[in-house]
């Protein structure tokens, strides 16, 4: 799989090319050309923010077809945590037997491996291993790209392991190769993933060379395929394991709870993500232990392939955790306590900011970005299908835009057009001239035409 | 309010108003300077050195001595800071200089500011810094961050 590859993608037919999503994009990643939304793929960090907001549904995520389970001889199914709340009051054995009545062969719940993650990360931290602080959670593979490709010095606050769900996936096909005696390439372990950012962190995997998850589906749509055969289920199989310390890293905050750290920030929405990092890179927070950060609100549960309300299914997640809490048992042994939880690859900065590998031309790039800026209105009406008039300068200078895709520009040239226009209108060859002084006037330029009320 | 010019050949200068009546705009001089250096393809590091002094300064500038101006000299090996303000001036430089030494106002604490490290890290994550200041008159105060030079963080 191609490091270009991206779950969010455009379906052209649908897109007006209106400018909502490229407007809201945090990392200014989407133009608007020839009517429809382009998305510069470098930019992309999968967010779904465009996903969000436009209004003519174009902006989708890629992800598999259920039909895949059938290319293999036996499948397990990984449910994110946030799985759970999407239903009216949810009873995860029934939601897991369920799973297993629609096509999958057993279930592994994210959440018993996300424990197994923040128990490593409490030894980390009791052996004092972890790295620079404020230490950043690498569990949103949304904010790991926007680290890498907008604030290269932090990649060393990043915590280096394995995300809950390629653990789930390792343990997984363990378990289920030592049940069924059958080769790895023959069984199955699929995702139900709550955004984008995962379905793309499945194919490209962040710390790993290799693909770990064999496919990803929507939650939405595994939810809709679910929920008629859970309302027939009486007496579900008893498969749920997970304690509310890894079910509760689907809201915002569960995470850093489980880290038992006393001084945590959890930070979510992609904005408000940005503006911490900010202040980290300010060197402000050193003092802070560990910075919890979700690209969505309010966390995972707020995911763009999620069917319910984020905040219903935030009351209904908090709600189960009396409930769950007594079962915080040991189950850490079939959570994959033995495996290397380390990141087998370092986090790598691809600028994008950068303007030229020579700085001196990145110097004169700047000039010029600095001149057009100012000649242009400031307006940031996105007409030009760049999110703000420095954002097309800056296009301009890197040679995929023009100054005349300014519409206001453009009136300006329009303007001096008519005026020139209006003298050839009323110029006459001396011959025919009756009065000599009218038509002596110069023929206007570029600038006086622009100011027609001026004096000439 | 600020502004960009190009000296002679390879500079960029940048200059800031520090309004201090705008809380607000509080560490915008510095946001705009790590903009510029990342857009120019400095190493991480220096953005980061560079970034912190001029927040240190700008912040310095906000809570004691009500805003002053910030200029900047950009050019590949070396970027220069100066921060002038007509604040109360500093009665001794060595104490201030000292780490925890605070004299931020209840006020400024509260919003987080004020934890007595401003000119400590402004020397450590720079290679020059010139401190010059009469009370009752201002300070000013010259960084200079080098390209590959040494910083004690």
């Amino acid at each position: 799989m191609p490091d270009s590859f991206h779950s969010v993608v455009l379906e052209e037919d649908k897109c007006k090319g209106c400018t909502n999503c490229m407007k809201h994009c945090a990392t200014e990643a989407i133009r608007v050309r020839n009517g429809k939304a382009a998305i510069i793929s470098e930019r992309c960090i999968d967010c779904g923010q465009c996903i969000r907001v436009c209004p003519q549904h174009a902006k989708k995520a890629r992800y598999d077809s259920l039909d895949m389970l059938g290319q293999y001889k036996y499948t397990v199914a990984l449910p994110a945590p946030s799985f759970y709340a999407q239903f009216h009051k949810p009873d995860i054995n029934k939601i897991l037997t369920g799973l297993k009545k629609i096509g999958f062969n057993d279930v592994f719940e994210v959440a018993l491996a996300a424990q197994t993650v923040s128990r490593h990360t409490r030894k980390l931290f009791l052996e004092n291993t972890v790295p620079k602080r404020p230490v950043i959670s690498s569990a949103c593979p949304a904010v790991i790209k926007l680290i890498k490709i907008r604030f290269p010095d932090l990649i060393d606050n990043v915590l280096p392991i394995m995300a809950p769900v390629d653990l789930a996936a390792k343990v997984a096909r363990s378990i289920a190769e030592e049940k069924t005696g059958l080769k790895s390439e023959e069984i199955g372990i699929f995702f139900i993933s709550p955004c984008p950012a995962k379905i793309t962190a499945a194919k490209v995997p962040i710390g790993y060379k290799e693909a770990i998850i064999d496919g990803t589906f929507s939650m939405a749509e595994v939810y809709r395929r679910l929920l008629p055969v859970i309302k027939d289920i009486q007496e579900p199989e008893i498969l749920a394991k997970a304690s509310f310390m890894g079910i509760g890293w689907a809201i915002s905050g569960g995470e850093g709870k489980a880290a038992e750290r006393d001084l945590f920030i959890a930070v979510d929405g992609i904005d408000n993500c940005i503006e911490i990092l900010e202040d980290i890179e300010n060197g402000k927070l050193k003092t802070v232990e560990f910075i919890e950060l979700n690209a969505c609100e309010p966390g995972c549960l707020g995911g763009c392939l999620t069917v319910e309300n984020p905040y219903i299914a935030r009351a209904r997640l908090q709600s189960m955790e009396k409930n769950l809490r007594q079962r915080d048992t040991d189950t850490e042994e079939a959570a994959g306590g033995e495996f290397d939880l380390d990141w087998a690859l370092p986090l790598e900065y691809t600028p994008i900011m950068k303007l030229d590998e020579d700085m001196e031309k990145a110097i004169a790039k700047l000039k010029r970005i600095d001149e057009i800026t100012e000649s242009l209105p400031g307006l940031d009406c996105g007409s030009c299908g760049a999110p703000s008039c420095r954002a097309l300068a800056e296009d301009i200078v890197r040679g995929v835009a023009e100054e005349g895709d300014c519409v206001f520009k453009m009136r300006e040239k329009l303007n001096s057009l008519l005026v020139q226009m209006n003298y050839l209108q009323d110029y006459l060859p001396p011959p025919f001239r009756s009065d000599d002084k009218s038509r002596r006037k110069n023929l206007p330029t570029d600038e006086t035409a622009q100011n027609p009320g001026g004096e000439p | 309010m600020q502004g960009r010019g190009f000296g002679s050949g390879n500079t960029v200068t940048l200059h800031y108003d520090v309004d201090a009546g705008d809380f607000s705009s509080a560490g915008e001089a510095s946001a705009n300077l790590k903009r510029t250096l990342k857009q120019l393809g400095f190493p991480p590091e220096v953005v980061r050195r560079a970034t912190i002094a001029m927040y240190e300064g700008e912040i310095n500038m906000f809570i004691h001595a009500g805003g002053g101006v910030a200029d900047v000299e950009i050019t590949p090996d070396e970027i220069r800071i100066k921060l002038v303000d007509s604040g109360p001036g500093i009665p001794d430089i060595a104490l201030a200089m000292q780490k925890g030494y605070s004299t931020a106002s209840e006020l400024a604490r509260e919003m987080g500011f004020g934890a007595g490290m401003g000119l400590p890290n402004m020397q450590s994550y720079t290679d020059e810094l010139i401190v010059e200041s009469q009370v009752g008159k201002g300070t000013s105060i010259s960084m200079l961050v080098r390209v590959g030079g040494s910083s004690a963080q």
